[in-house]
């Protein structure tokens, strides 16, 4: 199982606690972990990535094993230890100040 | 017994105030969507209990939710999710470019003059059908406007407002190229109006498949030509439903009317102190009865002299007067926009607006006196009322 820890307000809107539990078939890369969350919580469409060009909203990091993955290639593969399940893959809001 | 369900748009989310047929008691529930923007809530006419929210955030974009028991459960109304593709859901606005549709033009005026993608930021107003629930119109920056026909699972663009042929003319204003308007004809279900800044006033006289500008009459100094068809930064306009060839607009500056469904305005600015402003409506039962809140000029957003005022003309514009008390008489400085006033359909009719500081002030004898019914809210983006019988 891939472990996704969700910023606070997807939480609320998936209805979920802090970290998702999702089966990935394949290869675990960003873009497929996305589309497993997406397709098991069909509310957070368009919250993580642009519906139009699935870009990463701006505002919103990946980071997993201490690591940003925020600029690597979508279907590159995620590190091992969260295919494996030992780490969760980050989804992270920009902090706001003021 | 009637009652009353004030929709409030707040910086950080929506509330809701209800109170009886009297106005004197108001209950505060809230806030839905903590932490949101909410631009816009609005009830259906249709049913009373179907509201309509936009929510919108810098992170996570726009959401639609809807709630079908008048405000206290929301919900995603539910699209079609992956591996359905592609995926269709209720916060999917795609402009329309097929060729099929009029290939509408991809570009409009940036800042500088050069010209720039059409890119979607969020939803500004959400007007529901006058007739069915589950149809509503929503206005978008940039400027745009979709239709949704079950119930916000889908939106889709109505193509013919940006491919009739002034789309690269149209520019944003300081707060975006927003679409912020959209009135229905209850008279006539194919006439809608819309205005957006900073482009101007169209009409639509087919449902939607043609439109034209309607700014004749309309003058701005602030553009190289100040009575060009398309250019001109309109706050908000309002119509009375018995009404629906007469229309008034709040603009950057001036207050207008037009008698014959915007084909031609004239300047109704009479003796407003400044009319500068940006909300404007219509008294429920007398047509020609319209309200504005004057606000000092367009680099002060705040009440000329500290002082928040509500004018009243009893002549459809013109001759105004003063309406002030209840309301601060010194040291305010807030801002009223342009989606924060309505008005209630009972006896008398009752005035709502909000504010940037966070009150919500209202009338329940037409304007004559206000009391504060919530004093410590997030800035006010939008106010909408519900009569309930």
């Amino acid at each position: 199982m891939i472990r996704v820890e969700l910023p606070m307000h997807l939480r609320t809107l998936a209805r979920v606690d802090k970290e998702v539990q999702l089966e990935v078939e394949g290869k675990v890369t960003l873009r497929s972990v996305l589309d497993a969350l997406e397709a098991r919580y069909p509310m957070l469409m368009g919250t993580v990535r642009d519906h139009v060009t699935q870009q990463r909203r701006p505002f919103l990091r990946f980071f997993a094993c201490a690591e940003d993955l925020s600029h690597q290639s979508l279907d590159e593969t995620l590190p091992e230890a969260v295919v494996r399940g030992e780490e969760p893959l980050l989804i992270i809001g920009a902090i706001a100040g003021g | 017994m009637s009652g009353v369900r004030v929709l409030v748009g707040t910086r950080k989310g929506a509330f809701v105030l209800t109170s009886d047929g009297t106005r004197r008691n108001w209950q505060i529930d809230g806030p839905h969507f903590a932490g949101w923007e909410i631009y816009h809530v609005k009830g259906s006419p249709a049913d009373p209990n179907r509201l309509y929210v936009s929510q919108t955030s810098g992170w996570f974009g726009q959401l639609i939710q809807r709630s079908n028991d008048g405000g206290k459960t929301w919900e995603i109304p539910s699209g079609e999710a992956p591996p359905t593709f592609p995926a269709r859901a209720s916060n999917k606005f795609v402009y329309d470019t097929s060729a099929e549709t009029g290939k509408p033009l991809t570009t409009h005026q940036w800042y500088d003059g050069t010209q720039h993608p059409w890119e979607f930021k969020r939803v500004w107003h959400i007007e529901p059908a006058l007739d069915d629930p589950d149809t509503a119109y929503a206005g978008v920056e940039d400027a745009a406007i979709f239709r949704t026909t079950d119930g916000g699972k889908s939106w889709q663009e109505i193509p013919g407002l940006r491919g009739h042929g002034t789309g690269p003319k149209w520019q944003p204003g300081a707060g975006g190229m927003c679409l912020h308007t959209i009135i229905l004809n209850p008279k006539n279900p194919q006439q809608i109006f819309i205005a957006i800044s900073a482009a101007g006033a169209f009409r639509t006289d087919d449902g939607g498949k043609t439109w034209k500008p309607i700014n004749q009459g309309l003058r701005s100094q602030y553009i190289p030509d100040p009575t060009a068809e398309i250019g001109h930064c309109v706050h908000h306009v309002a119509m009375h439903p018995s009404r629906p060839g007469v229309l008034f607009m709040q603009k950057h500056w001036d207050v207008m009317r037009s008698d014959n469904g915007g084909d031609l305005w004239k300047e109704v600015s009479g003796n407003l102190p400044t009319d500068f402003g940006f909300v404007i409506d219509v008294h429920a039962d007398q047509p020609e009865t319209i309200y504005v809140v004057p606000i000092k000029s367009d680099s002060e957003h705040f009440p000329l002299d500290g002082k928040l005022r509500v004018y009243r003309s009893r002549a459809g514009g013109n001759e105004w007067e003063e309406l002030s008390k209840g309301l601060p008489e010194r040291d305010c400085y807030v801002n009223v926009l342009r989606d924060a006033m309505a008005v209630d359909k009972l006896d008398k009719c009752g005035v709502y607006f909000g504010t940037t500081g966070g009150q919500v002030y209202a009338s329940a004898d037409a304007g004559d006196t206000w009391t504060a019914i919530a004093q410590n809210l997030p800035a006010v983006l939008s106010v909408e009322v519900q009569t309930l019988s």
